[in-house]
């Protein structure tokens, strides 16, 4: 196995497949990220993004093939890897200030009494500064409008200087100009210092000026490519099964079924009823 | 109405004073962390486990505060192995509390002595603590302020956080299980007090209020544990003065507090920010 000092490919899968119970929810699929690459990562509800993510973080293993992270087998808690979980813990109407709640990911799962070191709070205030985000720290939790928690959740995922930034549904609670700057924010500071980012998302027009390649999931298949490689008909007919139409207009991408965007269709359905996966 | 001396020429009154105020301050502790995590009905079941763990304790000649560390302790450790499951379903927890309850009446029913027991357990009898029941209560409480301090950081961090904690590391369950087995103590402790009825007056009541009034995390422990200890010994002291019974005296002072800190202003932090 080659050293993660001389891995070219951030992220490889090898003949994976992942199964939650008995469905498997990616079947030998290949695929390798390269370091540094933005990856937008689509596809239906239940495609398999959040599973994707969560065998990459190490606390689902492969049933087949193998899996690696910088050249290694994933392992629990690793450091090298910031993440933005998808929010499914409806945070409590909590007083926390936003540097407390950030302050808890560090070191957290150490047995102790929590406390900071300056060196943490200083780390903390930067991550803070570079998602424009400073006066978030003294803000309790409860105040936050959602864009605002989302950012502070992605200062926190920048913190200890992570190599791959795994980014759970990011947009789902930000209106269409927070989406932006979030994008932007995410772009700008992962160029900066090469991480590479795997960026999960319902409409792929957002992140299209960003993204380096896409990753679609589907049908318990992947393919990952250039936007002009994969959003095609024939790819996404097979990774949607079923007949899939792809409309460009404007630089714009529309994924349709029966004339209905799917994506749209999808996004819609996922804030009238909560999430399942 | 005599002087404070008074109050205090009484054996009963000073063991009273120094029984409250160490489950108080547990109390206050252990329960801010219930209202971190939405667990507060949690705690009040296992008090009402505790109920029937008592009563069968006395039907076989234990102590009925060994009955109640029994079960809460066993209780607190299923519902949290079962954490995913269980500890946060209210219907579940609900018709499990209720069957204790009922056991507890069934025990009391073959009791001698059954109401006197009876009104002890379910309200408190803090004027009744005896020396080695100190020591006791003391016990019990280090035990669960220590583990409590063992764990505090990953605990935080999983009560805030799950999903992410998880990534990080943290195993979720048996932090989970760990802290519902330290509720357990702090709850056998806090119904010595004032009764399996009434531990949400010290235990939520308290920390609940200070979770309004504070912004983070060690001022709103040192609040929740102070006022549970200014309210058991202020409930002690009307008791005194009134002839009320002193639960009714703290529940009545843990209620005021809380719809007071309600009422209050949220204590504001943006303006800290600006002087930057």
């Amino acid at each position: 196995m080659p050293s993660h000092a001389h891995a070219t490919s951030a992220v490889e899968l090898d003949h994976v497949t992942l199964q939650l119970g008995h469905r498997a929810v990616l079947r030998d699929v290949s695929l390798s990220v390269r370091l540094g690459e933005f990856i937008g990562v689509l596809g239906p509800n239940g495609a398999g993004k959040t599973t994707l993510m969560r065998a990459i973080l190490g606390l689902l293993l492969p049933t087949h093939g193998e899996l690696r992270v910088f050249g290694r087998t994933p392992q629990e808690g690793d450091p090298k890897i910031g993440y933005l979980p998808q929010l499914r813990t409806v945070l409590p109407d909590l007083r926390v200030r936003g540097v407390d709640f950030i302050g808890s990911s560090l070191n957290g799962h150490r047995l102790g009494l929590p406390s900071l070191t300056r060196a943490e709070r200083k780390a903390i205030e930067a991550t803070l500064d570079d998602v424009g985000a400073r006066e978030l720290g003294a803000r309790p939790l409860n105040e936050m409008s959602g864009g605002e928690r989302q950012r502070l959740l992605l200062a926190q995922a920048l913190l200890g200087n992570p190599r791959l930034l795994l980014l759970d549904e990011p947009l789902i609670m930000l209106d269409a100009r927070h989406q932006e700057i979030a994008i932007d924010v995410v772009r700008k500071v992962c160029r900066e210092r090469s991480i590479t980012v795997l960026f999960s998302a319902h409409e792929l027009n957002q992140l299209i000026g960003a993204l380096d390649r896409v990753l679609y999931l589907g049908h318990g298949q992947a393919v990952l490519g250039t936007v002009d490689e994969v959003v095609t008909a024939p790819v996404l007919s097979r990774l949607y099964g079923t007949d899939i139409d792809v409309v460009r207009a404007n630089g714009h991408i529309f994924v349709l079924s029966r004339g209905r965007d799917v994506e749209r269709d999808a996004h819609v359905h996922e804030d009238g009823h909560g999430h399942h996966h | 109405m005599g002087t404070i001396t008074d109050m205090f020429a009484y054996d009963f009154m000073r063991h009273a004073f120094v029984a409250a105020g160490i489950v108080a301050i547990v109390s206050g502790l252990t329960g801010y962390f219930l209202v971190m995590r939405g667990q507060t009905f949690a705690g009040h079941a296992l008090s009402h486990i505790g109920f029937a763990g008592a009563t069968g304790a006395g039907l076989i000649g234990l102590a009925p505060l060994w009955g109640l560390v029994g079960f809460t302790l066993a209780a607190g450790i299923v519902m949290g192995a079962m954490s995913d499951r269980i500890s946060n379903r209210d219907v579940a927890i609900g018709v499990v509390l209720a069957l204790a309850l009922g056991f507890g009446l069934l025990f009391l029913h073959y009791y001698a002595g059954f109401a006197t027991q009876a009104t002890a357990l379910l309200f408190g009898n803090v004027l009744a603590v005896s020396d080695p029941t100190i020591w006791t209560l003391a016990g019990l409480s280090v035990v669960t302020l220590v583990g409590l301090g063992i764990i505090m950081r990953p605990l935080i961090f999983a009560s805030l956080q799950p999903e992410l904690a998880e990534a990080k590391g943290v195993r979720l369950r048996p932090i989970s299980t760990i802290f519902l087995a330290l509720v357990a103590l702090a709850v056998s402790a806090c119904a010595q007090i004032v009764g399996v009825l009434l531990v949400f007056t010290l235990m939520v009541g308290p920390a609940a209020a200070a979770q309004r009034l504070t912004n983070g995390l060690w001022a709103g422990l040192a609040l929740s544990a102070g006022l549970a200890l200014v309210e058991a010994w202020a409930g002690l002291t009307m008791a005194f003065y009134s002839d009320w019974p002193v639960s009714f005296c703290i529940s009545l002072l843990s209620a005021a507090a809380y719809f007071a800190a309600l009422g209050a202003p949220t204590p504001r932090q943006t303006a800290v920010v600006h002087e930057h």
